[in-house]
């Protein structure tokens, strides 16, 4: 595999570098929202909780999710360039990230509108709404944890 | 997987953590901003002790698999070109987060100090988070990593 690396024709650089970075800032992205998440999980007073759930909400929406497309785009320029569309059996690495990208995609998805939703009750002053920020960041580290397992798949390409 | 293949791996998920951790920063930076509360900003750099140990990750990871993997191949050597081009960028970005840190650590250490001395704010903390050179060492820092991952993947001259 990294054989076939090397031999990389140069006009799939581009589409792989926009797969990447996506890739790249969506973990950043999905980090930064569960280290907001995850500080405020602790009773803080309400300002403050208001405030961290906002934050990690502000994180998901505006980087995670965009760089989620900029991601799953570049997947799919990259799939029709490489030519895996007229291969009869796809690689395992190719089928995990199939799986993560879509189901990670959703996870991210219930995540963004749980935070926002908790975040909105939180800084209103209403009970029960750190529950909800709660249950995103559930859902945003499942998605983080197979968004690392992915990249660990499709750089070391394993079977 | 052979051991080439888990280098790769292990290479490509460092730099990942160091890009995760420059956009924490980014976040961090863009959030704070216009705020000069003191304990809203210690809440922000508890959040960027995440992204310092990314970076510390991110970066021992990078460097250390990458050399081991120029070594390991024989398609690369550690004296070709774009891979002294990444060595150099690498050396570049790791000085500009260390006197981004630094001057941003001074916002931090003020913020603490006002913080046990009522919460309230005053101007200096202020200008502290917005300071003009630790701006743009961050984005230095951004567009080193940018074009380390630019040199990755177009590897020129290989």
């Amino acid at each position: 595999m990294s054989v076939l690396a090397v031999i990389r024709p140069d006009d799939w650089n581009f589409p792989l570098l926009v797969h990447v970075f996506g890739a790249m800032v969506l973990i950043g992205g999905l980090v930064t929202a569960l280290a907001f998440q995850l500080i405020g999980w602790r009773p803080q007073e309400p300002a403050a909780a208001a405030s961290l759930a906002r934050w990690s909400f502000w994180s998901l929406l505006f980087v995670a999710f965009p760089a989620w497309w900029v991601m799953r785009i570049g997947a799919q320029w990259i799939y029709s360039k490489e030519n895996w569309d007229s291969v009869s059996e796809e690689p395992t690495w190719l089928g995990i990230g199939w799986i993560t990208s879509e189901g990670g995609g959703v996870f991210l998805l219930v995540g963004i509108i749980l935070a926002g939703v908790g975040a909105r009750r939180l800084g209103r002053g209403g009970g029960g709404s750190s529950t909800l920020v709660r249950i995103s960041a559930i859902l945003v580290t499942i998605a983080l944890v197979a968004y690392v397992i992915t990249t660990w798949a499709m750089s070391g390409k394993p079977a | 997987m052979d051991l080439t293949d888990w280098l790769i791996a292990l290479h490509v998920l460092a730099a990942f953590s160091l890009v995760a951790a420059l956009v924490l920063f980014s976040v961090v930076i863009a959030i704070g901003w216009g705020r000069d509360r003191p304990s809203e900003i210690l809440s922000l750099f508890r959040v960027s002790r995440v992204g310092d140990v990314l970076f510390a990750v991110g970066a021992i990871g990078t460097i250390l698999f990458g050399v081991w993997l120029a070594i390991q191949m024989d398609e690369y050597g550690i004296f070709d070109g774009w891979v002294i081009a990444a060595l150099v960028l690498w050396a570049l970005l790791m000085e500009t987060g260390r006197r981004e840190g630094k001057l941003y650590g001074r916002s931090r250490d003020r913020a603490r100090e006002l913080a046990g001395a009522g919460d309230v704010s005053d101007g200096g903390l202020l200008e502290l988070q917005r300071s003009q050179p630790a701006l743009l060492f961050h984005v230095a820092s951004c567009v080193l990593a940018l074009l380390l991952i630019l040199d990755m993947i177009w590897k020129p001259g290989a």
